[in-house]
C-alpha cells in the first residue's frame, strides 16, 4: 500500500488553500495519508492539516530555522522523514517548485512536476511544452517518487469528520548557514487571492499603462474577482509579478476567467486554460484568444469595460 | 570569483507551435526550429554582465544533449561565453541525469557559480538547479529576478507567488533565473566568426562517471484536451445578460 507524505505550505500560521489540493491527489493515489508541516511553531497550521478529509495523520516538526520556507532549510528534514514513504507531494506553487527537487535529488527519486492526472499509484499524466502535449508516465516498481501537484487540476478536499492526529516529530539535523531569509513583500491588497478565486479578470498588454489598468482592478472589484495580467503587462511594469498567469505564472482555474486586451498567447492560456467559462475582449477579431474563449466580444476595451461596469451596476 | 558555469539546453524554439505526433510517440520535430531554452539565455547574459562588471573571470557554457547541441553551444560562445563543455547524450535526458552531469563538470571546472533557467520550456520540468544544489550540498536561489554581488554572497531578488523574495545565499552556489533579470543581448556577425575558434570540448556520461538512472518510462504523448469554440457576442449588454443568465456575476 502507498505511504503518501503531503508537504503543507503555509505562511504566518495559515495553511495555503493549495495543501487541499495536494490532499485531494493524494487521495486520488490511494493509501496512507501524512502531512508534514515544517514551521518555527506549527501548532495552529498542524490543526489545519488535522482537519483536512482524508488524512492520516500530521507530523509536526517544529523548528526555529523553519521561521521562513528556504528550501535548503527544509529539504534535508524532509529526507529525513521520507523512510517506508512511497510518494512525496508539495504543491506546484513556487514553494513547491523551489522545494521538491531538492528533496528528491537527496533521496535520489525522480520527481514528477505538474501531475494534473493520477492513472494509478505508479501512473501519472502531466503537461509539456506549455501544455502543448501531455505526456503519460510510469515510474518502475519500488521507486519512491516526489511530484508537484498543478494545483488547478483538483478540486480540494472538504472537512474532516474526525480530526487526524498530530504527532510532534524531531528531525536530527543542523540547519545550514549558507542561506539567509532576507525579506519578502507583503501581500499588496486585500483583494481575492488570484490562485483561489472563483473570478478572475485580466490585462494585457492593451491596458498601455499602469493607470490605465486601473480599468482591470476596477472591473474585478465590481465582480469580487482577483486581478490577474499577461507577461507583457507585467514586463511593461503595468502590474506586479505575482498577478502575472501563464506558463511561467500562476496556473489557474476560476469559475470565470475574463481577458481584456490579451492576445492569447499558447504560454498565457496554459495557465487558464482549465478556467470554467473564458470570456475574451479584444479588439482583433481574428486574436487566438477567441479561439478557446465561450464567450468572445470584438472592440476596444476603453469604451466596453466602462460600459459592462454600468450594466454590471444596473 | 573565478569561473561561473551556465548549463544551456537545447529545445524547440518558443515560437514554433508544438505538435503531438499522430502515432502519439512525441512531438513533431522534423524541420523545426530549434534554440537556446530562453530562460538559460538570460542565464548565460547575467554570467556575461558579471564577468564584464568584472564579478568574475571566465564563463563556461555546458549542455548535455546531442551532437546538434553544439550550434546552441556556438550561439553562446557567439554571445560571449569563453568556452564550452557538451555532454553528448542523444535521448531526451532527466532532470536528474543532467544534474549529475552538470555536479561532474562542476568538480572538474571547480565552478563557484552555476546559473540556469528556472526551468526548460520543452519538459516544463523546473528541477535542474535545485537537484544540482542538493547534490553539491550548496544553496540555491530558484527564479532571480535579479542578482547582486556582496563580497563572497550573492543577494537574489527571487519571484514567489507573494510577489518578491530576497534571500541571501554564500557562493558556491546555484541560481536559476526567471524572465525578468535582463533581456539578453543580440549576436553580431563578427562574433559569430570569432566563436568558432573558441573551445567547445565534447565529452560524455560515462567519462564523467555519470551512471543513468531513469525510473520514469514515457508511455504515450497526447494533445491536450481542447476547449470548443463558444459563441462571439455583439456588444457590451449582450455577454452581461448571458454572463448573469448563467450565474457568473
Ligand atoms: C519562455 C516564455 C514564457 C512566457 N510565459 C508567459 C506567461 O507565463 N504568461 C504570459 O501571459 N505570457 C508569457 N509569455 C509571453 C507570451 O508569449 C506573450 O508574449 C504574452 O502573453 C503577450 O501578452 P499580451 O497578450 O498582453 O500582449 P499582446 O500579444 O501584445 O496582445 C495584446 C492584445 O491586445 C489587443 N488590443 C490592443 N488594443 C486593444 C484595445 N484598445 N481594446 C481591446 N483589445 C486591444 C490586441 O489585439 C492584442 O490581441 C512567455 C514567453 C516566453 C518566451
Amino acid at each position: 500500500m502507498s505511504r503518501i507524505l503531503v508537504i503543507a505550505e503555509h505562511s504566518a500560521g495559515k495553511l495555503n488553500p493549495s495543501t487541499a489540493k495536494v490532499v485531494a491527489c493524494a487521495r486520488a493515489i490511494g493509501g496512507e495519508i501524512e502531512v508534514v508541516v515544517l514551521a518555527a511553531d506549527g501548532a495552529s497550521v498542524a490543526a489545519q492539516c488535522a482537519a483536512l478529509e482524508g488524512v492520516t495523520r500530521v507530523l509536526q516538526v517544529d523548528h526555529p530555522a523553519n521561521e521562513h520556507p528556504l528550501a535548503a532549510v527544509l529539504a534535508p528534514q524532509i529526507a529525513g522523514l521520507a523512510e517506508g514513504v512511497s510518494h512525496l507531494l508539495g504543491p506546484s506553487t513556487t514553494f513547491g517548485r523551489d522545494l521538491m527537487p531538492r528533496v528528491a535529488a537527496l533521496i535520489g527519486a525522480p520527481q514528477l512536476s505538474e501531475v494534473m492526472a493520477v492513472e494509478s499509484p505508479r501512473r501519472f499524466r502531466r503537461p509539456v511544452y506549455a501544455g502543448n502535449a501531455v505526456v503519460t508516465v510510469e515510474v518502475a516498481e519500488g521507486r519512491q517518487v516526489v511530484c508537484t501537484v498543478r494545483t488547478a487540476s483538483f478540486e480540494a478536499v472538504g472537512s474532516a469528520a474526525a480530526h487526524a492526529a498530530v504527532e510532534q516529530r524531531s528531525v536530527e539535523f543542523s540547519p545550514p548557514a549558507h542561506t539567509r531569509f532576507v525579506s519578502v513583500s507583503a501581500p499588496a491588497s486585500d483583494r481575492p487571492d488570484l490562485q483561489t478565486a472563483a473570478r478572475v479578470v485580466s490585462g494585457g498588454r492593451a491596458l498601455g499603462s499602469a493607470e490605465k489598468f486601473q480599468l482591470i482592478y476596477s472591473l474585478a472589484d465590481k465582480l469580487g474577482a482577483a486581478v490577474g495580467a499577461s507577461r507583457a503587462a507585467v514586463d511593461a511594469g503595468y502590474a506586479p509579478n505575482e498577478l502575472q498567469v501563464g506558463q511561467t505564472g500562476k496556473i489557474i482555474s476560476p469559475a470565470l476567467y475574463v481577458a481584456v486586451g490579451i492576445s492569447g498567447a499558447i504560454q498565457h492560456v496554459t495557465g487558464m486554460k482549465d478556467s470554467g467559462v473564458i470570456v475574451a475582449i479584444n479588439k482583433d477579431a481574428e486574436a487566438p484568444i477567441f479561439e478557446i474563449a465561450d464567450y468572445g466580444l470584438v472592440g476596444d476595451l476603453f469604451s466596453l469595460l466602462p460600459e459592462i461596469e454600468n450594466l454590471l451596476a444596473g | 570569483m573565478q569561473k561561473i558555469m551556465v548549463c544551456i539546453k537545447r529545445v524547440i524554439d518558443y515560437n514554433v507551435r508544438v505538435r503531438v505526433k499522430p502515432d502519439g510517440t512525441g512531438v513533431v520535430t522534423e524541420g523545426v526550429k530549434m534554440s537556446i531554452n530562453p530562460f538559460d539565455e538570460i542565464a548565460l547574459e547575467e554570467a556575461l554582465r558579471l564577468r564584464e562588471q568584472g564579478a568574475a573571470a571566465e564563463v563556461i557554457a555546458v549542455s548535455l544533449g546531442p551532437d546538434d547541441t553544439q550550434q546552441q553551444l556556438r550561439t553562446a560562445l557567439a554571445m560571449g561565453a569563453d568556452r564550452a563543455i557538451l555532454v553528448r547524450h542523444d535521448a531526451p535526458a532527466d532532470p536528474a541525469t543532467a544534474a549529475a552531469a552538470f555536479m561532474a563538470l562542476v568538480r572538474k571546472e571547480g565552478a563557484e557559480l552555476v546559473l540556469l533557467g528556472k526551468q526548460a520550456i520543452d519538459d516544463d520540468a523546473c528541477q535542474t538547479g535545485q537537484r544540482l544544489a542538493a547534490l553539491w550540498d550548496r544553496p540555491q536561489a530558484s527564479a532571480a529576478s535579479r542578482v547582486e554581488v556582496v563580497g563572497e554572497s550573492l543577494r537574489v531578488t527571487r519571484e514567489v507567488d507573494a510577489g518578491l523574495e530576497v534571500n541571501e545565499i554564500d557562493l558556491p552556489g546555484v541560481v536559476t533565473v526567471d524572465l525578468r533579470l535582463n533581456e539578453p543581448r543580440y549576436v553580431k556577425l563578427p562574433d559569430i566568426m570569432k566563436a568558432k575558434k573558441k573551445p567547445l570540448d565534447v565529452t560524455d556520461l560515462a567519462a564523467l562517471g555519470v551512471a543513468l538512472d531513469e525510473p520514469v518510462t514515457v508511455l504515450k504523448w497526447d494533445p491536450p484536451p481542447q476547449r470548443t469554440k463558444g459563441i462571439m457576442v455583439k456588444d457590451a449588454a449582450e455577454l452581461v445578460s448571458a454572463l448573469k443568465q448563467k450565474g457568473l456575476v
